[in-house]
């Protein structure tokens, strides 16, 4: 690793303004992305600005129909949370998913969702459930948030405080993990919520995205075999050595498909 | 270098660490404790798992000065003091839960981790409790056997 200088944050206010004027600086939740990246030298932070203990990113919390996580919750506590497991089992069920025991006692909702992996399963909740991404400066839709790989609507210095899941009727995520990353090789989070039913795919492109036409064909009829004649364009999804474009396409609609007949399967 | 003040088996520590230290290599060489392994560095393996404040996580992707405070438990401090290994520890004997035995500190503090927070697991929820840790030689059939085997032992 390269050297850096590391800063436990007093407050998000601090944080806020170190990384506004450091701009090499680097947020630090959880670190189960940023150590290894560092590790690699794929990244040469100057400082590492810790942000995970502060209380002010802590807390899950249902009000008036939202559930609001901390930024800096770990998937462990979201996994076991007996509030998530109740209001929006689906999400509790994703977050027992990701990476494995020791990183779910380390990785962070915030990190997640701000790293924006094309393969992390929570940017598909985000975006399923049209969750809201409240930060030091503003509130974001998810539907602005996340632009493609590794990119996001967050501006310089902007640090995630909270993510508000509105409660959908009924919702169900499916994947298909990498059997060795355990990475989405394709993730459907299927949600039916008070707007229409939404659907959004993770690890089959280079970001998440809504799946539009399942989501127009469940809306008229909401059973696996709506979405039976249709297909993913596979165009722009990610093709490597572990699939096809059109693999992938495939793949992202059985997901959806077994998250449709999960959702029906679930109390509402 | 930062001063770092934090709890290992029992024991209070205070050393000077780089920032970028990472817990597993502050573990081995400033507090001569190699029970921890590094087997792949690359998070994957979980060779290096320790328990900081109570939760298994693996030391290869923690720095130091992270666990600064902490209450951490390597695999030297899970046997009593008069030399009485932990339950899980005797199940991995009992069970031959090992065969080159790289990966077993690991195992072990993964296991002990996973009864804590379910005293009963299935099959299939020690399969999914013990994902972050590889064993090379495949001798998963006996770690299982060993799981289950410390399970009954501790109730």
């Amino acid at each position: 690793m390269f050297e850096f200088n590391y800063l436990k944050a007093k407050s998000l206010s601090e944080a806020a303004a170190f990384i506004a004027s450091n701009p090499d600086a680097k947020l630090l939740s959880g670190g189960m992305t940023l150590l290894p990246t560092i590790k690699q030298r794929l990244a040469q932070p100057s400082h590492l600005v810790d942000v995970g203990g502060l209380p002010e990113l802590s807390g899950i919390e249902l009000k008036a129909g939202r559930l609001a996580i901390g930024a800096a919750t770990r998937h462990h506590d979201v996994a076991t949370s007996a509030v998530v497991r109740k209001a929006i089992p689906a999400l509790a069920y994703l977050a027992s998913l990701i990476g494995d025991p020791q990183v779910r006692n380390r990785g962070t909702l915030g990190g997640s969702v701000a790293n924006n992996d094309p393969a992390a399963d929570y940017p598909s909740a985000v975006l399923a459930l049209g969750a809201t991404i409240v930060t030091t400066k503003r509130e974001i839709a998810a539907d602005d948030f996340f632009q493609g790989m590794f990119a996001t609507a967050l501006e310089a210095g902007e640090i995630i405080v909270r993510v508000l899941f509105p409660v959908p009727m009924r919702a169900a995520y499916e994947k298909f993990p990498h059997p060795a990353s355990g990475y989405a090789m394709a993730g459907a989070f299927v949600a039916e919520t008070a707007v229409g039913v939404r659907v959004a795919v993770t690890g089959a492109g280079p970001g998440v995205f809504r799946w539009s036409d399942a989501e127009s064909a469940l809306a008229k009829n909401l059973s696996p075999s709506a979405i039976d004649k249709l297909t993913v364009d596979s165009t722009d999804l990610n093709e490597d050595f572990h699939a096809t474009r059109e693999y992938r396409a495939n793949l992202a609609k059985v997901m959806a498909k077994r998250a449709v007949a999960k959702l029906l399967a679930a109390k509402s | 270098m930062t001063k770092i003040e934090l709890t290992v088996n029992g024991t209070k520590y205070s050393r000077e660490a780089e920032d970028r230290t990472l817990l597993a290599d502050f573990l081995r060489d400033q507090l001569g404790l190699t029970g921890t392994h590094i087997g792949c560095d690359t998070s994957q393996c979980g060779c290096c798992t320790v328990h900081v404040d109570g939760r298994a996580i693996k030391s290869c992707t923690m720095l130091a000065v992270q666990a600064g405070g902490a209450d951490v438990v390597t695999i030297e401090g899970m046997a009593s003091k008069d030399g009485k290994l932990h339950p899980v520890q005797q199940a991995f004997s009992d069970c031959h839960g090992l065969q080159c035995g790289f990966c077993t500190p690991g195992m072990i503090m993964a296991t002990a981790a996973l009864l804590k927070d379910n005293p009963s697991p299935t099959d299939a929820e020690i399969y999914h409790g013990l994902e972050g840790n590889l064993c090379r030689c495949t001798g998963y059939i006996n770690i299982v056997k060993a799981v289950k085997l410390a399970a009954q032992t501790m109730k």
